[in-house]
């Protein structure tokens, strides 16, 4: 819970400090904009944060999201295939690629970094393959389905909130439902912490980082499948690069260790919408946008030194007062 | 022994938060001398040697070598001074050549690159010495276990060692592995180069040392020169400590047999397979030596490792254990040796720690967490196993050992398990947990549960059990009823100096 306040107050410093600087800021259709973005960056945080929770991470995220933007509309336009079977085939596609990143994982005990780093090499060069390099997309149809991701629900006058972004919403609350209120939840805690102690708990720690892994895939499918409807012009050689770092980092801003164990759904939303509202700040504000990536590594490496700090002060604190009692 | 001896050791004390560990020790090794030191588990040989090697500084008392005083103040002091410690668990880089490992940290070299001439022959000569014919540039990881040992003691020969101090060295090797060692041992003693040799394997002992130095509670307690050395004086030496009376409980009656185990056999295994049964309301103390196989055994039978055959069964139903969770569903739960490494998660905090073994049968719809019934079982342990220090988020870390010893058992009686497997369950908690612990184990085994307790406190075992099992070479060679348990019966089990077993292991299932 601290740690949620924490990254909320980064959150609130930004914005109130861009606003402040840029009035222009706060105009309905940019923070549609950036709400939008939240939201389909938000979603594919969330997968990557189960998947840290475990202590692994998945650097196929980029990947699926590039395959998946090349393969729907391929099936439903070239193809003609109807959309239900076209998702049923999506899903059965994902499905596949998390167990097989679980098994190889829990199985034959590769390291997660290598396991989905190949993941994020063939899977790049399978959407590039299949569109023969050339841009995809929905063209003029499909404009119903589209809505998913462009389309908002009007609030007040200009304002409306964008669908991507109340889709991350209700997910997040499924996410942390699931993990701080079930069973599996607890055992992927659990297992995240000491998997060692955790096997000796009975759990079947295997089948667990599985389903960490398909949570992982299928996010960054959905999350492809909405990146797709919103550009509508995919280029499988660039589409989605480099954004599984952009969900790695959402994940570690909200509270996410990397030694596994830790994490909260909610502060990963807000570490996704610092993430965003950094990047917007820089484009509005008219910091040259070559600084960007510069920018968002320096607000997440103070983020993170200072939770360090913060944490080990605390324990210091913690070993005095239990030494003086 | 007018002359001044490689080594001399005088007055050595080592207090731990606790337990005196050594107790003013006097130690002579002279040149080319093979000297023992034998002694029960936690008799202080460990700490002995670690202070000679320079991992632990003593409190008192001082280190002679040539007649000239040593304090080292590190392992690297110690080496330079010419004493080698050879571990139990070998200190080899399994992904480095022969050669490397000889010479790790001090290679031949000239402006940072490694001559790698002289680095061979340099290494052949030294694995000629121990008698090892592989070519050093071998991985380590490809010989087999008897001969990194040899590449073990090259390794200390190269660095000038004149005085090895090996700790069990023979405990994972195969017997014709151990002879080989021996002849080298042998060889090295004629070119003057002494040995302290800790075992707790009194044949080997007799058959290499010229003394025996016997350690019981940090003291010795009996030095035996070559002509003296017999089991029947090493075991009277390592045993008649006062027995205290540490805990005081009603025997039982057994009831029906709850698990039955038959013809087990382990990775490990030499001889013979394991059989054994436990009844209901029995506690079964499971003794033996370090390396024995006791918490091997365990594991098995919580599905931790798999063993190649035999047959389980619990409450009359053969089990599957491929898995704990398998285990944990036939009615199998253990209380794991490393508290910290298998019993807890220690950065949960009480709540989720004492439900996790019982949360695959207790849930709402959904899978969702039923948290009135934690917060109920969390309540009623706290209670009836008195943990202390216990609050709402705060993690298991800050418990005390003892606290923390009674959520890993309070997270198994969540699930009334048959059969209660625990590992070392007082190790390195305080004396007043210690009492609470057998109290709790004592209404445990009166309430019906099975109890198979492994403890290298042999007080521990004689206190508690209704009956023993020893263990000696991943076998069981005996079994004690409660009434002929004394510390001599188990010890004599325990290092193989008697055979009290019944002539067929299976009849040990008939009789039950």
């Amino acid at each position: 819970m601290k740690k949620l306040f924490g990254i909320l107050g980064v959150l609130v410093a930004v914005f109130v400090l861009t606003a402040i600087l840029e009035p222009n800021f706060l105009t309905a259709y940019n923070l549609q904009n950036t709400l939008r973005w939240t939201g389909l960056f938000g979603i594919i945080s969330i997968g990557a944060a189960f998947v840290i929770i475990t202590g692994g991470i998945d650097l196929s995220t980029g990947s699926v999201i590039a395959l998946v933007g090349v393969l729907v509309p391929m099936l439903l336009v070239d193809v003609g295939m109807s959309l239900v079977l076209v998702l049923l085939i999506l899903f059965g596609i994902l499905l596949t690629m998390g167990i097989f990143h679980g098994v190889l994982v829990t199985k034959l005990n590769l390291q997660p970094f290598v396991v989905t780093l190949c993941g994020l090499l063939i899977y790049r060069g399978l959407a590039r393959w299949l569109a023969g390099d050339q841009t995809q997309g929905f063209g003029s149809a499909f404009d119903g389905l589209r809505q998913l991701a462009i389309g908002r629900i009007p609030i007040a006058g200009d304002f409306g909130l964008p669908i991507p972004f109340v889709i991350l919403i209700v997910l997040a609350f499924l996410s942390a439902g699931f993990l701080h209120g079930t069973v599996w939840g607890r055992y992927l805690l659990a297992l995240g912490h000491n998997e060692e102690a955790a096997r000796f708990s009975g759990i079947n720690t295997s089948r667990m980082i599985t389903v960490a892994y398909v949570i992982g895939v299928m996010t960054a499918g959905f999350g492809g499948l909405l990146f797709s409807l919103d550009v509508n012009s995919i280029q499988p050689a660039v589409h989605g690069n480099f954004y599984e770092l952009y969900a790695i980092a959402a994940a570690v801003l909200g509270g996410c260790s990397l030694r596994g164990g830790e994490g909260s759904i909610f502060g990963v939303v807000i570490g996704a919408a610092v993430l965003r509202l950094l990047y917007n700040a820089i484009n509005i504000l008219g910091i040259p946008t070559q600084l960007e990536f510069a920018i968002i590594g320096t607000v997440i490496l103070v983020g993170v030194s200072t939770d360090e700090i913060v944490r080990r002060l605390a324990a210091r604190h913690e070993l005095k007062t239990t030494r003086d009692t | 022994m007018g002359e001044i001896p490689l080594l001399e050791v005088q007055g050595i004390t080592k207090r731990f938060p606790g337990t005196l560990a050594l107790d003013s020790v006097d130690l002579r090794v002279g040149y080319g001398e093979v000297v023992a030191v034998i002694g029960e588990n936690g008799a202080g040989k460990s700490t002995l040697m670690n202070i000679l090697a320079g991992v632990l500084l003593p409190d008192e008392g001082t280190i002679h070598l040539d007649g000239q005083v040593q304090a080292f103040a590190s392992v690297k002091q110690a080496h330079a001074a010419g004493i080698a410690l050879i571990h139990q668990e070998l200190s080899l880089l399994p992904n480095l050549s022969v050669a490397a490992n000889l010479y790790l940290g001090r290679e031949p070299a000239r402006a940072g690159w490694i001559n790698k001439r002289t680095l061979r022959t340099q290494a052949l000569k030294y694995l000629e010495r121990v008698g090892l014919k592989c070519d050093p540039q071998t991985l380590v990881a490809a010989l087999p276990i008897g001969q990194r040992q040899l590449v073990e003691v090259a390794r200390a020969l190269a660095s000038n060692a004149r005085l090895l101090i090996m700790d069990e060295p023979t405990s994972s090797l195969a017997e014709e592995e151990a002879e080989v060692l021996f002849g080298v041992i042998r060889e090295l003693q004629e070119r003057g180069v002494s040995v302290l040799y800790v075992s707790h394997r009194l044949r080997e002992v007799m058959s290499i040392a010229d003394r025996v130095v016997v350690l019981r509670d940090g003291r010795i307690t009996g030095r035996l020169a070559q002509e003296s050395v017999t089991r029947d004086e090493m075991v009277r030496c390592m045993i008649g400590r006062k027995v205290n009376r540490i805990y005081t409980r009603k025997r039982n009656e057994p009831g029906p047999v709850v698990m039955r185990v038959e013809g087990l056999v382990t990775r490990s295994t030499k001889k013979r397979s394991l059989s054994f049964c436990l009844h209901e309301g029995e506690i079964v103390g499971l003794a033996g030596l370090v390396g024995s196989g006791r918490t091997e055994l365990l594991r098995i039978l919580f599905g931790v490792d798999m063993p190649k055959s035999g047959l389980v069964t619990v409450a009359g139903r053969p089990v599957e254990l491929k898995s704990p969770h398998h285990a944990i569903a036939a009615g199998i739960a253990l209380v794991p040796e490393d508290r910290a490494k298998q019993g807890l998660i220690l950065d949960m905090s009480t709540q989720p720690n004492l439900s996790l073994g019982a949360l695959y049968r207790h849930y709402l719809g959904w899978k969702l967490l039923d948290r009135t019934w934690e917060n109920s079982v969390t309540k009623g342990m706290v209670g009836q196993l008195n943990i202390q220090g216990v609050q709402a988020g705060k993690p298991t870390r800050h418990l005390s050992g003892g606290n923390q010893q009674k959520v890993v058992l309070g997270k198994w009686l969540t699930l009334h398990p048959h059969v209660l497997l625990l590992d070392e369950p007082t190790r390195g908690i305080d004396v007043g947990a210690k009492q609470e612990t057998y109290k709790a184990i004592d209404e445990l085994a009166a309430r019906g549960m099975a109890i198979l307790l492994v403890s290298s406190e042999s007080d521990e075992i004689i206190a508690l059990s209704d009956r023993v099992l020893v263990m000696q070479d991943h076998t069981i060679v005996g079994e004690l009823d409660h009434t002929e348990l004394t510390e001599k019966a188990l010890m004599q089990l325990a290092t193989g100096t008697v055979h009290k077993s019944p002539t067929e292991e299976e009849s040990i299932g008939e009789a039950a």
